[in-house]
């Protein structure tokens, strides 16, 4: 059963996006590691974790996708759950600190040291341990969009309103963590880490190995998301899509669908921001920002949503171009990114990889029609020719 | 007034919707005995479609009964219930899944199980293949099974509509104007694929075209404004001098 469903998740394109992306994950540490600084090839620790970086933007664009392009929910709440994935991991790393932080207390992380608690608040058991830590990392983004989802979805909210309310919650969210007694480090978030794991977290080889767990995490995701919607699950999401009530009519418990893909789709955004936080080093209430969320539908957008390699191409071109931009003219970046999702919008409605593969389907036919033609006409030919 | 439930497969009796105050259905009541197939016809706004949305679950009568298969109250369930249940339906407007092939919407419309996990890891069956290859050439759309349905013109979608009907293998067929936008030939091959199909199942036709209504030859029912006009064979309702003013006369 789940060997049928991870061969049906193989087709060309799928293997070659695989395939780059476990070996990036390979050749930018080995790079970064193996090579000296003044090597023509050497990759610099910064930039492998900007890399990094990018990778788990593309896995939370992915995320995006699965929901957006294939279900036809436009969530503009996405970053809620990666900033909840990267909180998740950003405790863990907290507590990894233990009597090193500025205040020396063996238990609670300095903020709470600060704001005068005396105790842990029970949230905060079990983050000292990172299989625990990594539970919720999947679990509470995954629990808040299944709590969400089941309400919004029983009740027929959709398009527009779905949108809106996507936008509330990520908005709510922010606020509530921008409280310090909320207990998570309130406006500063959380930073200062130390290590992961047991490894100093600035080591280069820590980096490195960030870098390639954030590779492996997107391609996994990758084979996972593919085999969802090559199965016949996958088709029915992309029936509801373009004709929710017809799958509706045809038997198919519409609610069941979207709250599955929301779920799986929020976990993965989870863990795109828990690979985050440790390569940026901080994780505060910023993440929540509603325009965060927006960005994603940006990248997604740009890189062809529907399509499971666009939104992944479109996260780090738009981000590299993001990092370019910035550093030139730092003041315009927003105005450079409207423009963009409008010029996409009016010249490029499928994004890139939509309107390349697009060519690619007319040529085919084209080539197909003009075979056809040509095998006609020789048999057309022939009759002449006997004459 | 309940002794028809038992032995019939649909049975209205009394139903009433009201849109913003106005009367859409008015103590609508008729009976669809299993196996029978029956023609509806009315003029635009008599309620048809909305007798169809009440049946599949879409709406809910204000009063009135419901009833399905002798016992089972449609009122008190919703549409993938009620699609389970065993009655299908054709949109007034043809709607097929348009990008998907013809042939993964019939696999979609397939009687199989419906879950989550099951559609998941759900692989295509020996039975399951015959039974598509038989639907695609019951509704003549063997040679077109992987193209884009989109590409279909709008009487092979309405065939296609028709095709998702039956592999969901449902008792009751709910049939919305089936040959509106077609050729002639058109509408005579359709006319002899719903008798085919009413051999094996109950079918209820909604349609404006009479010719098509009197190539199928069955009972015709009458609505207008929301309740039955006059009910009988064609020549008999259109005899009718009520439906004369309210519809043909038109
Ligand atoms: N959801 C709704 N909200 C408001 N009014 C509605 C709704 N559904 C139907 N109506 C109204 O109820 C009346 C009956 O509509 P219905 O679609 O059932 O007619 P019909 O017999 O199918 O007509 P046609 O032959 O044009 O398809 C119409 O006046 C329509 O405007
Ligand atoms: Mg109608």
């Amino acid at each position: 059963m789940i060997t049928s469903f991870l061969l049906k998740s193989f087709d060309r394109t799928i293997v070659i996006a695989v395939a780059v992306i476990l070996g990036l994950a390979l050749i930018v540490p080995a790079l970064n590691l193996l090579t000296a600084p003044d090597h023509p090839l050497h990759v610099p620790t910064y930039l492998v974790s900007l890399f990094g970086k990018y990778l788990t933007y593309a896995l939370l664009a992915l995320a995006l996708d699965l929901v957006w392009g294939f279900c036809g929910i436009l969530s503009l709440g996405h970053a809620a759950f990666f900033a909840l994935g990267g909180y998740a991991m950003g405790m863990y790393l907290m507590r990894q600190i233990g009597a090193r932080g500025s205040y020396g207390n063996p238990l609670l992380p300095d903020f709470m040291v600060f704001l005068n608690w005396k105790e842990l608040p029970w949230f905060w058991y079990g983050f000292d341990m990172f299989w625990f830590a990594a539970l919720m990392v999947v679990l509470v983004p995954g629990m808040l969009a299944f709590v969400f989802g089941w309400f919004a979805f029983r009740s027929r909210v959709n398009g527009v309103y779905l949108s809106i309310i996507t936008q509330a919650m990520t908005f709510a969210l922010l606020l509530a963590f921008f409280r310090n007694d909320m207990g998570f480090g309130g406006n500063n978030g959380l930073t200062d880490f130390k290590d992961i794991l047991g490894f100093n977290i600035q080591a280069q080889g820590t980096r490195a190995a960030l870098f390639a767990a954030s590779a492996v995490a997107l391609a996994l995701s990758l084979i996972l998301t593919s085999g969802m919607v090559r199965s016949k699950y996958g088709k029915i999401l992309v029936g509801v899509r373009d004709a929710e009530s017809r799958t509706r009519f045809l038997g198919y418990r519409v609610e069941h669908f979207k709250l599955f893909a929301f779920t799986i789709s929020a976990m993965m955004a989870g863990v795109a921001g828990a690979l985050y936080v440790p390569q940026v080093g901080i994780i505060n209430p910023g993440e929540f920002d509603p325009a965060n969320s927006i960005e994603v539908v940006i990248w997604t957008a740009v890189g062809g949503r529907g399509t499971l390699i666009g939104p992944i191409i479109g996260a780090v071109l738009v981000n590299g171009g993001k990092s370019v931009f910035t550093a030139a003219f730092p003041e315009f970046w927003l105005f450079a990114l409207g423009g963009l999702f409008v010029l996409v919008t009016l010249f490029l409605p499928k994004g890139i990889v939509g309107t390349l593969q697009g060519w690619r389907a007319r040529r085919k036919e084209y080539r197909k029609a003009a075979a056809d033609e040509a095998a006609r006409g020789q048999t057309a030919a022939e009759p002449v020719a006997a004459e | 007034m309940n002794e028809k439930k038992p032995t019939s497969l649909l049975y209205l009796d009394g139903v009433s919707v009201s849109f913003d105050g106005f009367k859409a259905l008015n103590s609508l009541s008729f009976v669809i005995e299993p196996g029978e197939l029956r023609a509806i016809i009315g003029p635009n706004g008599a309620g048809k479609t909305t007798m169809m949305d009440i049946i599949t679950g879409k709406t809910r009568p204000d009063t009135g009964e419901v009833f399905f298969k002798g016992d089972i109250d449609l009122t008190k369930r919703d549409e993938a219930e009620i699609a389970q249940l065993g009655i299908g339906r054709k949109f007034q407007k043809p709607t097929v899944f348009e990008s998907h092939t013809v042939w993964d919407n019939l696999e979609l419309a397939l009687n199989r199980k419906r879950g989550v996990f099951a559609t998941l890891f759900y692989r295509m069956t020996p039975e399951d293949n015959a039974r598509i290859e038989e639907i695609l050439s019951t509704v003549r759309l063997s040679n077109r099974r992987n193209d884009l349905a989109a590409s279909l013109s709008h009487g092979q979608k309405q065939w296609l509509e028709i095709g998702m009907l039956l592999a969901q293998e449902p008792e009751l067929l709910l049939v919305d104007e089936p040959v509106a936008g077609m050729t002639d030939a058109e509408t005579a091959e359709t006319a002899i694929l719903l008798k085919e199909i009413a051999r094996t199942r109950s079918v209820v036709v909604v349609e404006h075209d009479m010719g098509f209504i009197r190539d199928l030859g069955v009972k015709v029912t009458c609505l207008a404004e929301g309740s039955v006009l006059a009910e009988g064979s064609i020549d008999f309702v259109s005899a009718d001098q009520k439906v004369i003013e309210n519809y043909l006369g038109r």
